[in-house]
């Protein structure tokens, strides 16, 4: 048993010490960590937070970044009405057909439409944005080592001037946290971007917070679900596993061993 | 082996025309098994058990799964999304075959300290090998399938390893790649085979199961089973002490399924793979990293032979000495518990792996642990030397010198004076 335990441990140590030292990478320095509600064993998404952070991302990001894995039925799950969906939805204008007539034709979106991106291809986008293309956002914080805080700290982390004998090319900005220091996209975020519903107070890090709980959550929609069941399926297995020791015991008792 | 008498008219019917539940009987229920095993021969029961936990989600993932550059990464993410309980699926399969290296690296660290390897195991331990280089064949190719980032370019990586070879290694590259780069139809081909290589790692195990029982199970103390009172059936001690072993091993699962299910992966994975772009640091995944630290680090010529090919030659005979190591150990003993000092050489060995591991993840010309001066290279390259050298010169060497502590008599005279460390 101490053995087995110790072995558990040891596999345990080493694959957490590959898999950082595997992710350890890059030159920009460490974001730093924030709290997120996620966080943790028990932590969930809060749906105010999502929710203003589909506005930030409305307001500003969707001008350049795209959305695809989302649908707008999808948005029910962050505390959306169905009606509420069909009217986001409908704000939309999605490209259909052809018709009967052979013609491509614009409808206002439905909830089964997925978020359009704001180009009609990479290279427009790239025209449009000094030669970088905006990837498309869905996948955004699982995409990045230490996702969520990455992308808080570059939301936040410009500077308006690069530092003295930064070598910074035409049209870049000078970002703390982006990999070489030099980024395409402007800074998207200021105090009052988007006017919040809800009335929260809509400083850069709120909105930073915000807009990276939603991305959060179109790259882990699953998150919730998952956890909860994790606990009952972890709770059910620490039973099962004392039942079957104690039978072992139980079994073993009439063998010297 | 006495036959057993079957009750049950219908399987007493079957058996007498095809006697499998004789044989169940005989593999799973009577065969005789040293009673001192230790929970470190847990880990083959549980290596099965991943087995098909990995076919099996397999099966479903490819019910929903488009084998083309342009459709696999989204038609993954659709799995995550919206197929019904995708994500369960997939992360099971994910960090199932993280799970199945970890089970099996500690299989096989449980045969090199037991001396499970030596006579009359010496085709078992081989199987044992073939299933290995199965296991890293079919991960291989499972992880080009999501086309991310790290697939596309990790398999541009190690497809081009084989243009080493000279005369034979640009068309055996193209040959592999259908093409003359990764691209459709070499996902094709990887999915295809990626399908195909865990029914033939099944059919190996039964091979290595098979073997098993013709030997039959090593121990802690190294001596065979000489008497009936050695030995106890499989069921019901060795039965439910593998419950209860797969019972924690479960837990361990599915906190990484349920609470961690990215943290063994590569985040550039989520990004769609793009042959224009190529990651900064392209690394393998975890279990590679020890063979990808032994690859990198020749990074000299000999005779000419050019560097390249002799990373290969080194990678590859990294798992091929593993063959040979029943003649290379000169011990008359089995057990590194009666071992005083190949004990420590042992562990010396299993420290190896880990620094070439971490070396493996790291890039040439960082520091070492961080340790100024100690470039990740030169630990690779030392560690990579001390890898062969314990097969090579500490396992005949060391087996011809050392004065081994004496064995019991029997195993059961061992279990009565407390096992093999007494
Ligand atoms: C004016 C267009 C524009 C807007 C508005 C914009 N972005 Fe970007 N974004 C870009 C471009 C262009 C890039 C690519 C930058 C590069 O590669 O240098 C980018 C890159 C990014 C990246 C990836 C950085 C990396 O590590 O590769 C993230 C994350 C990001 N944007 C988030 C956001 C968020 C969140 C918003 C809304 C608050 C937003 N962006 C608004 C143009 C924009
Ligand atoms: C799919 C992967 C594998 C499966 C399912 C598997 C299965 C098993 C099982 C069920 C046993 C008996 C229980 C035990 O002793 O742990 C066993 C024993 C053994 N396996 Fe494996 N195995 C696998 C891979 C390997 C590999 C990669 C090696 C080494 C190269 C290996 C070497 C051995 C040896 C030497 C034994 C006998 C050990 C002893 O009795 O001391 N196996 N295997």
């Amino acid at each position: 048993m101490r053995k087995f335990a110790l072995t558990a441990i040891a596999a345990a140590f080493a694959i957490t010490s590959f898999s950082a030292s595997s992710q350890a990478a890059g030159n920009a320095p460490v974001p730093a960590a924030q709290e997120w509600s996620w966080n943790g064993l028990f932590g969930t998404y809060d749906r105010a937070q999502l929710q203003r952070g589909l506005q930030v991302y409305k307001g500003v990001c969707a001008g350049c970044h795209s959305l695809k894995y989302i649908a707008f039925r999808n948005l029910t799950d962050i505390g959306f009405n169905e009606d509420q969906v069909k009217a986001i939805a409908a704000d939309y204008d999605i490209e259909d057909g052809p018709n009967e007539e052979g013609e491509m034709f614009s409808r206002p979106g439905i909830a089964s439409d997925y978020f359009p991106s704001p180009f009609p291809n990479d290279q427009a986008a790239a025209a449009s944005n000094g030669g970088s293309i905006p990837p498309d956002l869905s996948l955004m914080t699982k995409a990045r080592v230490n996702g969520p805080d990455y992308v808080f700290g570059l939301l936040t982390g410009y500077e308006e001037e690069a530092p003295e004998g930064f070598d910074l090319a035409e049209g870049k900005h000078y970002n703390h946290y982006f990999p070489g220091h030099q980024i395409s996209m402007a800074p998207p975020l200021y105090d009052d971007a988007v006017e919040y519903t809800d009335g929260t107070p809509a400083t850069i890090e709120q909105h930073a917070h915000d807009v990276v709980a939603f991305l959060n959550w179109t790259a882990q929609p699953e998150l919730e679900a998952r956890k909860s069941m994790g606990m009952k399926v972890i709770l059910f297995l620490i039973v099962l596993t004392a039942m079957l020791y104690a039978l072992k015991r139980k079994i073993w008792s009439d063998i010297e061993h | 082996m006495s036959a057993p008498v079957w009750n049950n008219k219908v399987v007493k019917w079957v058996d007498d025309r095809l006697p499998v539940f004789t044989m169940m009987h005989h593999t799973a229920y009577e065969y005789p098994t040293p009673k001192n095993l230790s929970y470190m021969w847990n880990f083959g029961s549980l290596a099965g058990f991943v087995l098909v936990t990995m076919i099996l989600t397999g099966i479903f993932l490819v019910m929903n799964y488009t084998a083309h550059t342009s459709m696999a990464f989204d038609s993954v993410e659709r799995i995550m999304r919206d197929v019904n309980y995708g994500w369960l699926i997939r992360y099971i399969h994910m960090n199932g075959a993280s799970m199945f290296f970890i089970v099996v690296f500690i299989h096989m660290f449980r045969g090199l300290y037991y001396g499970s390897y030596k006579a009359p195991r010496e085709v078992l331990w081989w199987i044992g090998i073939l299933i290995l280089l199965a296991m890293m064949a079919t991960a291989f190719m499972g992880y080009v399938l999501p086309w991310g980032q790290m697939s596309f370019w990790g398999a541009t990586v190690i497809t081009n390893l084989f243009s080493a070879f000279p005369i034979i290694g640009d068309p055996l590259v193209s040959w592999l790649w259908g093409g003359f780069s990764v691209a459709n139809p070499t996902l094709n081909r990887f999915f295809s085979l990626h399908y195909l290589m865990p029914f033939v790692i099944l059919g190996l195990v039964v091979l290595h199961v098979w073997a098993l029982h013709a030997v039959r199970s090593n121990n802690p103390t190294g001596v065979e089973i000489k008497t009936p009172q050695d030995s106890i059936p499989f069921h019901p001690y060795y039965t439910i002490k593998d419950l209860f072993g797969l019972g924690v091993f479960l837990i361990f699962f599915a906190a990484f399924v349920f609470f961690a299910p990215d943290y063994l992966g590569h985040p550039d994975n989520y990004i769609p793979a793009n042959p224009l772009v190529t990651p900064p640091h392209i690394v393998p995944e975890w279990y590679f990293l020890p063979f990808y630290a032994i690859l990198r680090s020749i990074d000299f010529a000999i005779f000419g032979i050019p560097a390249k090919l002799l990373g290969v030659i080194a990678m590859f005979a990294s798992i091929v000495i593993l063959f040979v190591i029943p003649w290379l150990d000169t011990s008359k003993v089995r057990s590194s518990a009666f071992r005083p000092v190949y004990k420590w050489f042992f562990w010396l060995f299993v420290i190896d792996t880990f620094v070439l591991g971490y070396c493996g993840a790291k890039a040439p010309d960082d520091y070492f642990l961080g340790i100024e001066g100690l470039h990740v290279i030169t630990m690779g390259q030392l560690s990579t030397l001390y890898y062969f050298a314990h097969f090579l010169v500490v396992m005949p060497l060391v087996g011809k010198l050392e004065r081994t502590k004496p064995l019991p008599a029997s195993i059961s005279e061992s279990v009565l004076k407390g096992g093999a460390n007494a």
